[in-house]
């Protein structure tokens, strides 16, 4: 399970409080009656799923209710910052990036581990 | 290859096992090849084989970042069924128990394939109307389902707890006859060894790291932890992952991926005769061949690639299984792993042409992809060979989230599979 920390309430909190709620930083097109539907399958359903770093959303919903940010490894689910909703795609703090590439070589996954064992 | 009889465990038998051969070979890849299919699942392995059987192409390369079959196809919990209800969805799972039936012949090697009966368990009013909706369907489609009273499924399965004081009450049940299990790993070796026989190199510790387009756009090869290798169709098959290698393509596919977690038990005497599914409460049970209770839990909310889970999914799901089952109380638990499933928004797979011509797709079967592992494979092979889906596959294409022609199994049956 994972330990989650809120930007509002400021506290890390069990991952059962929270609701995962998809990619972030996804901008509804403003002009949606307009848009070919190429492009409405792109906003629509095609996210990143990225291996590695990716921006997300999760909701405090056992607890202040509100929707923030944030920044996880996907390969280690470390998480590596959380902001607030609203704010632009934070950078990574430099502490964290290189925490998340110990973190790579630490955590021992099928990836890390059987994976390269030849 | 040395055919698989009783005469041959005979002949064995008589001179110390000594005279088995390797079921596959492990060749180092050639320069290029025909067809590459990226993973050595079952699907994969099996669109090779039936590439070579039914197409007569033979240079190809299945080509495993790890051992074959170490993916979701060694990693479920092995149930098969049809009883879907979009005729889409119908079509594949249908052409697939179908070959299910003969596998075991057709691969000389025995996969287990074992009809015992899946049944889903309803346990309120929704789930009737749903469930009775999907018999008929099923029915008209010429697909065996049937719904049981709550005594019709004690009587089936005699440690279900049918009282009317159960925390999950149940009102009744559907039964598809044909479902059951298989096998696991012996899909994938047995499809391995049979496709091996016919030519295919199958290439393990290799992992594809990028796909090489031509002038035109069109597919050249793949760069591999083995250096280059080229061909003029490219199959990918790589579950989890599936949307990791399009890319390497600039093709983005609708996937998001989640780890899926299953448990066993320790291994006791038959005790459980066939397949049990509750989606309303989230169990999924059957007992092994080799005892062991085989439980399916459910995924995690949040994309991952860690092929582990949280601990509150299990603990979720053998609350229910605890309940539906009180006897299986004290059993203990002796192991726990996660695959990494891969969703589609509608829950339906992706079987396709891409926008890249030479490039094909067979992804998004998620968390019920194994059951399909037969029925994929060959219409998979089908696309590749002839560069069009077969019939049975034509609403599976990756289009369809343009078009807005969805295969909504998800909302209609609200499970997982
Ligand atoms: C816990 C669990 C329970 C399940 N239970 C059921 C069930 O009861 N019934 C059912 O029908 N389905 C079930 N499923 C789903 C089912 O397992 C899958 O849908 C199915 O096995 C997928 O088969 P596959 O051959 O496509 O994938 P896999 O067996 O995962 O094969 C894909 C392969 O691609 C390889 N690969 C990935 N990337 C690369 C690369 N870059 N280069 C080279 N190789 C690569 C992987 O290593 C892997 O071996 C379950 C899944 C899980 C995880
Ligand atoms: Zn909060």
């Amino acid at each position: 399970m994972l330990l989650i920390h809120c930007p509002y309430c400021e506290e890390d909190r069990s991952e059962l409080e929270f609701r995962w709620a998809g990619e972030a930083h996804v901008v509804r097109p403003e002009n949606i009656a307009a848009i070919s539907d190429e492009e409405f399958a792109e906003f629509f359903f095609l996210r990143n799923n990225e291996k590695g770093l990716t921006y997300e959303r999760w909701r405090h919903i056992h607890g202040c209710g509100r929707f923030f940010n944030a920044a996880r490894d996907t390969v280690s689910d470390r998480f590596l910052m959380t902001y607030k909703a609203g704010l632009p795609k934070q950078p990574l703090p430099v502490a964290e990036k290189f925490a998340a590439i110990a973190e790579e070589k630490s955590v021992e996954t099928w990836e890390q581990t059987e994976g390269d064992a030849r | 290859m040395r055919k698989y009889s009783v005469f041959a465990i005979a002949r064995e038998a008589m001179r110390a096992h000594k005279g088995w051969e390797a079921q596959w070979t492990s060749p180092e890849p050639r320069s290029s090849y025909d067809v590459i299919i990226v993973g050595a699942g079952g699907h994969g392995l099996g669109a090779a084989y039936y590439l070579a059987k039914e197409h007569g192409i033979t240079n190809i390369a299945v080509i495993e970042k790890g051992w074959l079959g170490g993916g979701n196809t060694g990693r479920n919990t092995t149930i098969i069924r049809s009883n879907y209800l979009y005729e889409e969805s119908m079509d594949i799972y249908e052409h697939s128990l179908k070959l299910w039936e003969g596998l075991s012949q057709d691969l000389n090697y025995n996969v287990m394939y074992s009809p015992r009966g899946v049944m889903m368990l309803s346990h309120n009013i929704h789930d009737q109307q749903s469930f009775k909706r999907h018999i008929n369907a099923n029915r008209l489609y010429g697909i065996d389902n049937e719904w049981m009273t709550p005594e019709q499924a004690k009587a089936f399965v005699p440690v279900l707890d049918i009282s009317k004081t159960a925390r999950y009450p149940i009102n009744g049940a559907a039964l598809q006859r044909r479902g059951g299990t298989a096998r696991h790993d012996a899909v994938a070796w047995g499809f391995a060894r049979a496709a091996a026989d016919r030519g295919v190199h199958i290439i393990q510790n290799c992992e594809v790291t990028g796909i090489r387009r031509g002038t035109g756009g069109e597919v050249q090869g793949v760069e591999t932890s083995k250096g280059f290798i080229g061909a003029k169709k490219i199959g990918v098959s790589a579950a989890g992952h599936s949307s990791v290698v399009m890319e390497m393509a600039g093709v983005r596919v609708p996937l998001a991926s989640n780890p899926l977690q299953a448990l066993v038990s320790e291994p006791m005497k038959p005790i459980f005769p066939c397949v049990v599914m509750s989606n309303t409460v989230h169990a999924y049970i059957s007992q092994s061949d080799k005892g062991e209770l085989v439980i399916g839990a459910g995924t995690d909310q949040y994309n991952s690639y860690s092929q582990t889970g949280g601990l509150q999914i299990i603990t979720h799901t053998l609350d229910a299984i605890c309940e539906l089952f009180p006897m299986f109380r004290r059993v203990k638990m002796m192991r726990q792993w996660g695959g990494i499933t891969d969703n589609t928004p509608d829950r339906s797979p992706i079987q396709g042409v891409t926008p890249v011509p030479g490039l094909f797709v067979n992804c998004g079967w998620g968390t019920g992809g194994f059951k399909a592992t037969p029925g994929s494979a060959n219409l998979f092979a089908h696309l590749i060979a002839k560069g069009e889906p077969h019939k049975l596959a034509a609403g599976l294409t990756l289009d369809r989230f343009r078009t807005g022609r969805l295969i909504d199994e998800a909302a209609a049956a609200a499970v997982a599979h």
